[in-house]
């Protein structure tokens, strides 16, 4: 009796033994897939936050920029700001004299080369007549070989011999810098990934989360404190309940071809901006908002609304002063993370527009926009290396993001259980 | 409001009443006009009869118990006196109670003025999820008591004082109500009740929570909250309703019994129910 009593006990430590293994290995597991996965995404990304950049002398007089007097915006805005830049990158090889061979070393400067010598001339006039040093970016090709990422032999190589000369030339002589890259998260989309920034997509998913926030908190609690505490049990509410809850799990697609049909098409909004796109995230968003107030709502202890009622409440005193302010945590929390889905959502908006390629960075929602999803969904598809990084690095900063509005979510849920116990 | 009330109320005397007009007769130690008074009261809970024919009157400057075993309809009873049931589904009432004359339940009588003039006190403690000054003050501001900002905090305090918080709570006024301990929410409870000066004080069960400490305390502070308001008690402990009423009822299965003065209920009591109850026979 006693031995059968000690091989049952050892057999049950043994199967809680196997339990808690099973457990830590998939937490292993789980733990490694995500390490990988972050660590893939940050290996090729990081580049995207540095650029390479030729420091080069501009002599800036006015007849090699082709400037006329006097120095007015326009006037500035049409000299001859490419020539003068290619120029000052040939006078470093002063061997070179073909036009073949000029033209292939002129590949070696962005088109932003120029662009950011224009900008300086226009931001200092006074600096015409002199000579400047200035550190212009170079082209996307050479900024992939300093950063390791482009074959120097073999079939994908996309220089010649001799230009990887040249720039390992300029590289002995300490021309060439590795810099931040600011432009990368202030700047818009270019064609060219030396260039590309996305900021423009940051700024559109922050406006379309704004229209979608405006729009879905406010509307979200509404219905919830109606369908809570006001309304009675009917078979109608019952099925609106069931519906709401449905809606949560519609593929996000559907959505989109709704605000495409319905938006677009019948109220005539403009297409592709951040307004419309948030309208659409916001009918995605409502039912995870509806359901965590409502949740919330119904965790309130019925003492404090009997409490506020035999006080004398009205009962919509008693919604509105003591229940939903005790909701509202957990209805916050809920609601970071229905916009911290929409943040992530790409199909809704490839639907409605929010796809094209858009060369400024957005000063409204009522501007055309990119948003983020869409911006790695875009580059994703891009042929050119450079656009790799790129890529990875919009990854990375989408998930950061994520990672902020969850925080958040944690914080708010965590100062507020210590306040109420 | 899914609730109906049926008038002119039914004008049989019941057994009840008769039992209430003797206790009238027999023990009153202030003899006072009926502050709340219930003739006739039955309560549905659909189908169900909740209450039958209940008839009282509640005595101001007193403390009334009502005792009886689980489920006998006395905190129903309770909830009608300052129509919490009003908001209970399926909840009818008949019969007639009137506060000082009026009949509150009257169409044109304002539930929450009406509230305003019948404090609660439940059987958990219930303080809302903020600070100590905002649950008494809540009372005061949706009843517009306090113009100014200093009408408020004297209000809250006097509230404190009279309900014996104030000295320990005094140094933490703006912290959550919910950190103080189970018998100082109690406290906390009635004085948010008092805050806005009402006639009646309705307390169901508010000991059944608390340790026998904080049961004291809060059993100290009805004697002394008795000298300037009615208070009803529901309470299942027979010793408390000793401890504390002037006069009691006892209710059963819907029915109140026989209600007099607590010393005849415990000492004489007239009906046989009454006698088995509290012999501890049942219950």
């Amino acid at each position: 009796m006693i031995r059968n009593n000690k091989e049952r006990l050892r057999k049950r430590a043994r199967a809680e033994w196997r339990f808690r293994s099973y457990g830590i290995l998939s937490l292993l597991f789980a733990g490694a897939a995500l390490v990988f996965l972050v660590s893939t995404i940050v290996s090729s990304g990081h580049a995207a936050f540095f650029k390479t950049t030729i420091e080069l002398e501009f002599p800036l007089g006015a007849e090699r920029l082709n400037i006329e007097t006097p120095y007015t915006r326009e006037n500035l805005l049409a000299g001859n700001y490419y020539t003068a830049a290619k120029s000052s990158l040939y006078a470093l090889f002063p061997e070179v004299t073909s036009r073949p061979e000029k033209r292939a070393l002129s590949k070696m400067l962005s088109p932003g080369a120029e662009l950011e010598l224009r900008d300086y001339v226009i931001n200092h006039p006074a600096e015409i007549g002199k000579t400047v040093t200035l550190e212009v970016p170079v082209s996307s090709d050479y900024d992939q070989l300093y950063k390791g990422h482009l074959p120097r032999t073999g079939t994908h190589t996309r220089l010649t011999e001799q230009e990887m000369g040249r720039f390992d030339q300029l590289v002995e002589e300490g021309y060439i810098h590795y810099r931040f890259n600011l432009g990368f998260l202030t700047g818009p989309d270019s064609r060219y990934p030396e260039l590309a920034g996305i900021g423009g997509a940051i700024a559109g998913s922050f406006h379309a989360l704004l229209v979608c926030f405006l729009l879905s908190f406010p509307l979200g609690i509404a219905a919830a404190v109606y369908l809570e505490e006001f309304s009675k049990d009917t078979r109608l509410t019952r099925m609106i309940e069931a519906n709401i809850n449905n809606l949560a799990a519609v593929p996000s697609v559907i959505f989109g071809l709704l605000g495409l049909a319905v938006i677009l098409n019948v109220f005539g909004l403009p297409r592709g901006t951040p307004l419309v796109g948030g309208i659409v995230l916001a009918l995605m968003t409502l039912p995870t908002i509806i359901i965590s107030c409502r949740s919330s709502l119904r965790a309130i202890s019925p003492g404090i609304r009997q409490g506020a009622l035999a006080m004398g409440a009205s009962p919509v005193q008693v919604v509105f002063q003591q229940v939903l302010p005790a909701a509202m945590p957990g209805t916050l929390t809920g609601t970071i993370i229905g916009l911290g889905q929409a943040l992530g959502e790409t199909a809704p908006l490839l639907m409605i527009g929010m796809v094209a390629f858009i060369a400024n960075v957005p000063a409204t929602p009522l501007d055309s926009s990119a948003s983020l999803p869409v911006q790695i969904y875009l580059w994703a598809e891009s042929a050119e290396r450079g656009f790799v990084e790129k890529t990875a690095a919009a990854i990375i900063v989408i998930m950061t993001f994520l990672i902020l509005m969850n925080l958040l979510a944690v914080i708010i849920r965590s100062r507020t259980q210590t306040k109420v116990e | 409001m899914n609730f109906n009330t049926v008038y002119p109320m039914n004008e049989v005397t019941t057994a009840a009443a008769l039992v209430d007009v003797n206790a009238v007769e027999v023990g009153l130690r202030a003899v006072s006009s009926p502050g709340l008074t219930a003739e006739n009261v039955n309560v549905y809970y659909g189908d169900i009869q909740a209450l039958q024919d209940v008839s009282i009157n509640i005595y101001s400057k007193q403390i009334t118990a009502l005792i009886g075993p689980s489920g006998c309809g006395k905190s129903t009873f309770l909830r009608c006196l300052n129509r919490m049931n009003d908001v209970v589904d399926g909840c009818r009432i008949t019969g007639n109670i009137t506060l000082n004359g009026e009949d509150i339940y009257a169409s044109d009588v304002d539930v929450v003025e009406l509230r305003g003039r019948i404090g609660m006190v439940f059987q958990k403690p219930n303080p809302f999820p903020k600070s100590i000054f905002e649950n008494i003050a809540y009372g005061p501001k949706i009843h517009g008591l306090a113009e100014h900002r200093s009408d408020l905090e004297e209000c809250v305090v006097t509230s404190l004082q009279k309900a014996g918080l104030f000295e320990e709570v005094k140094d933490r006024m703006h912290q959550p109500a919910t950190g103080l301990s189970g018998g100082q929410q109690q406290r906390l409870c009635i004085a948010r009740a008092i805050a806005i000066n009402p006639e009646v004080l309705l307390m169901d069960e508010p000991c059944s929570a608390l340790d026998p400490i904080a049961t004291g305390k809060v059993e100290d502070l009805m004697w002394e909250l008795k000298e300037n308001y009615s208070i009803v008690i529901v309470t299942h402990s027979m010793q408390q309703a000793a401890r504390v009423s002037q006069r009691t009822g006892f209710f059963h299965l819907g029915d109140l019994v026989e209600v007099d003065s607590t010393e005849n209920i415990f000492q004489n009591p007239v009906d046989s129910r009454t006698r088995d109850y509290i012999t501890g026979r049942f219950g």
